[in-house]
Order: C-alpha cells, then sequence, then structure tokens
C-alpha cells in the first residue's frame, strides 16, 4: 500500500468475520484512481463525519430519463478521481441467471468505460456499475446494449421488475415469475425508461408466500404465488418424519400461526380452510408437504421504506389472480392502478401512501375492485359507522 | 457562465439553464436548442409554447404527467405520449424542452 493511501478508520471495518467492501476496494485502488480517490473520500467522511455527495446531478443518456445516477463529488479538487461518479443501472437477468461469458463481458466493459466497481444486485433487483464520468455514459450505454442488455429504472417511473428463480428452481413456485418479469419488462419499455409517474413504482414477483423478493416489504406492487386449493399431503413421506424421530408437534403442530395442523398417529391433517399460507409446515417437511395445485397470485399494494412519509408493509388488494400468458388481467389492473394514481396522486407521493390518504374504499372503488373480507386489516373499533344500504331500508319503511 | 447572442451576454447556472427568465426571446431558444442539438421544428416550438404559457400561468414547470396529458388535449393523443416527447427531445423533455423554454432548472430525480 501507498503512503498516499492510509485509511485508519476504514481498516477497522476489515476487522470481524465477514467479507468487506473495504478489502475489494483496496484490491482495486492500485489499478485505478477512482478507487483510490474513494476511498480517499470515504476515511474523510469517516473522519469528518459527514458525507462528501453532492445530491444527484442531471445526467443521463439520449432517449432515456431513467437509468443514470449522477453523482458528484463536493471536494473534486481534492479528490479527482470521484468528481464525477456517476451510477449506471443495468437490467438484471430474470432470476439472476448469468452465463459466465456474459459476466465477463459486463466487467470488460465497466473496466473500460468505468470504475470496475459493481453492485450485484441493487435493492431495486439491478446490476449497478458503480463509478463513471459523464463523458463515458453515452460509450458505456452503447457497449452494453450491443451486448443485448438495456438499462433498469431510476426516479420517478417504473423501477426494473423483479423476481425470485421461480420454477427454474424451485418446487414451490406457483407461478411462473421470470415470465411474468419478462413479459412486464418488455411491455412497459416507456413506462421504465422515460418516467411519468408521481414517484416511483416498484414490482416484484415472488414465486410463494417464503416471498424471497420481500415483494410484501419492498415493492409498491408485490405479485406473490399462492394456491387456492389443498396443501399436498404424501401421508407415507410423513410417517418417515415421525419415524426418524423428528419433533413434528414441537416443530410444525405448535408453529402453525392458525393451529390448523393436527397429528392422529402417522398421519397429518391440515384444516385448509384455516390455513394462512405461511409455508412453515411445507418449508419444514417439504418432503411430505407441498403447494396445491390450483395455483396463481395474491397481489399487494403499497410496501414502502421510510422516506417521505414512514414504512409501510404491503396490503393484499387481490387475494388470488390466475397468472398465466398473455397475463392480460394483471396488465389490465396494472393500467386501472397506473390512471388512477396519477389522476389524483400527489407528486412524489407513493401508491401506499395515496392509498393511506384518500381512504382504501376510495382506491378500490378508483380502480374498479369490489370490497371483499382479504382487505381488512384488522377488525375495526369504532362502532359508529354509518351503512348506507341500512339508511335506505329504514327511509323506505 | 454566459453565453453571448447577437452582442448581449446572458447569464446562465452552470448547466446551462438562463438565470433571467425576461431574457428568453426566440432567438435565444434557437441558440440553446443549437448547443443541446435539438433541430427546432413547429413540433419542438408546440412544446416550448406550452412550457412557457404554462410556467407564465403557474409560476412552475408542469410534472411531466401534466405536459403529457395537456398535449394530449391540445393536439390529440399521438402527441401526448412521452415517448413522443423523448423524440423530440432525447435527453427528456423536462430537462432538454425546459432549457431551451427559458425555465429554471427542473429539480428533483426526474
Amino acid at each position: 500500500m501507498s503512503d498516499e493511501l492510509k485509511t485508519p478508520l476504514l481498516d477497522e471495518l476489515e476487522k470481524g468475520a465477514w467479507p468487506s467492501f473495504v478489502t475489494d476496494l483496496k484490491s482495486m485502488a492500485g489499478k485505478s484512481n477512482m478507487v483510490k480517490d474513494l476511498l480517499r473520500q470515504l476515511e474523510k467522511s469517516y473522519r469528518d463525519k459527514r458525507g462528501y455527495w453532492k445530491h444527484g446531478g442531471l445526467v443521463g443518456v439520449m432517449g432515456y430519463g431513467g437509468g443514470v445516477i449522477g453523482r458528484y463529488s463536493a471536494l473534486p479538487d481534492e479528490f479527482p478521481g470521484v468528481s464525477h461518479f456517476h451510477t449506471l443501472r443495468i437490467n438484471q437477468t430474470s432470476g439472476w441467471f448469468y452465463t459466465s461469458k456474459a459476466l465477463n463481458e459486463l466487467m470488460d466493459i465497466w473496466d473500460e468505460h468505468g470504475s470496475g466497481l459493481l453492485n450485484m444486485h441493487g435493492s431495486t433487483g439491478d446490476l449497478v456499475f458503480l463509478g463513471t464520468v459523464s463523458d463515458e455514459l453515452e460509450p458505456t450505454f452503447r457497449a452494453v446494449t450491443e451486448k443485448g442488455w438495456d438499462l433498469g429504472g431510476s426516479g420517478s417511473d417504473l423501477r426494473t421488475p423483479s423476481c425470485c428463480v421461480g420454477p427454474a428452481r424451485c418446487e414451490n413456485a406457483c407461478f411462473d415469475t421470470m415470465a411474468l418479469t419478462y413479459n412486464i419488462t418488455h411491455k412497459y419499455q416507456d413506462e421504465l425508461h422515460r418516467p411519468m409517474f408521481n414517484y416511483k413504482y416498484k414490482i416484484k414477483m415472488s414465486g410463494c408466500p417464503n416471498d424471497c423478493t420481500a415483494a410484501i416489504a419492498r415493492s409498491d406492487m408485490g405479485v406473490i404465488g399462492i394456491w387456492k386449493d389443498d396443501i399436498r399431503v404424501n401421508q407415507a413421506e410423513f410417517a418417515n418424519y415421525v419415524d426418524s424421530g423428528f419433533n413434528v408437534q414441537e416443530f410444525v403442530v405448535e408453529k402453525c400461526p392458525t393451529k390448523c395442523i393436527s397429528v392422529e398417529g402417522k398421519e397429518i391433517k391440515i384444516d385448509n380452510s384455516n390455513c394462512v399460507k405461511c409455508m412453515h409446515c411445507i418449508n419444514t417437511m417439504p418432503k411430505a408437504l407441498a403447494v396445491g395445485k390450483d395455483r396463481g397470485v395474491a397481489i399487494t399494494l403499497g410496501a414502502k421504506a421510510p422516506i417521505v412519509e414512514g414504512a409501510l408493509f404491503g396490503s393484499v388488494m387481490v387475494p388470488f389472480m390466475k397468472m398465466e400468458p398473455p397475463f392480460e388481467e394483471f396488465h389490465d389492473l396494472l393500467g386501472r392502478i397506473w390512471e388512477f394514481w396519477d389522476e389524483y396522486g400527489k407528486n412524489r407521493e407513493r401508491i401506499g401512501e395515496f392509498i393511506v390518504r384518500i381512504g382504501l374504499a376510495t382506491f378500490i372503488e378508483g380502480i374498479g375492485l369490489d370490497p371483499i373480507p382479504q382487505m381488512v386489516k384488522q377488525p375495526r373499533d369504532n362502532p359508529y359507522i354509518f351503512f348506507e344500504e341500512y339508511y335506505k331500508e329504514e327511509e323506505e319503511k | 457562465m454566459s453565453f453571448e447572442l447577437n452582442g448581449k451576454v446572458y447569464e446562465t447556472d452552470d448547466d446551462g439553464y438562463l438565470v433571467n427568465l425576461d431574457d428568453w426571446n426566440e432567438e435565444v431558444a434557437g441558440y440553446i436548442a443549437q448547443q443541446e442539438g435539438v433541430d427546432m421544428t413547429e413540433a419542438h416550438w408546440e412544446v416550448v409554447n406550452f412550457l412557457r404559457d404554462y410556467y407564465q400561468e403557474y409560476k412552475i414547470a408542469p410534472m411531466i404527467k401534466i405536459l403529457i396529458k395537456e398535449m394530449k388535449k391540445m393536439f390529440g393523443p399521438e402527441k401526448g405520449s412521452n415517448a413522443y416527447l423523448y423524440q423530440l427531445y432525447p435527453a427528456g423533455p423536462a430537462l432538454q424542452a425546459c432549457k431551451i423554454a427559458g425555465l429554471p432548472k427542473p429539480t428533483g430525480c426526474v
């Protein structure tokens, strides 16, 4: 390590059991002045207890309004290597399947045009290229698109749709997450690349309620695989679990949130009408239990991180929808949601905040959904509620 | 920063947006468009004129969704789309068209 790169505070982050980004950065500092200045600026930030990045900036590539996030150092004279340090979001593959050839190509492009630093993957799901200068944006864009890649979303647009591996590797997948992701990525190119919404709109696809993309917590619209019929049971395999000494009572029956499982002898019984699809029993005894056969998705709306207003979880808007190509029912619903939010939402108001502001009843009326019990988050605590239909009956008497 | 056109100096911010709204005229717009590599046609002027009218009325640049909606109302569905606006202004209607219209730089993540 050369004399000019002394980072005593960052070095602390290399101690301990976990891999450290500092170690990664140091391994690249020798061949990249950008990375070296990145480390130096970060060390100064730790020392002075303040960040030295300026907010945003007007950068992008021609024809697109999103995909590039401008980043400038507040101290360009001191750290010329990071005077520009823009981020490019590259639309990741569905289910994050890459060939090593594709990865090598991407890394070669980024070594040539940027810092060489990657983040795989960002919270939105994108493959993130970290750090380049304004003049390299168009050449990078050209190079990645020549290899068949595209930029992802940023700003007030449809963010890059993201999904779990789904049926490619997982027996719990209740729908083809990758097919839907591919479909909506192509169908909504304009919404993805040219920001026009009130604010960001994230869609995540999880094949089952294990929700490996955390759709219920991290997407404005979560599309989560689910089944309507009964959990499939293989009693012979269940008997094997019992015979092997596995404590079914403690690890399965008592852990069931709705207590809908009982065991008689070596036979398991599930009261499917009370099952809330938590997946615990299926995850614990994958050989004996499996998701049902009448499959589709539940759609949640409104999750977001605590920016502007507080954090929100998604809540169920559609408890069950069949999800098969060409996905027209889903496109139709999405179109109505966007139209209503677009018309009545405020600038920088996420869909979840919008629903809270106008009320669920107004919202579902606006997008043309009927109220159903699955939308109820908690029992009402106010008995003084005005029911229009009862009032009318009274009047007619 | 600033630029000179026909003997008059025009003050701009770091990104080339006019500092004084009143400095704007069609000649200045033409000059900024040229710098941006935009060849101004009738269709380009429609957007710029709309932006200026809107700004004069509301003292703020319209949100993209409003720009699109109003364009749709005034010029038909063909011109009321984001893709159409990006065809005219490849760097984005918010950034490039506002600059040519002499409006202040839009803020936020547009």
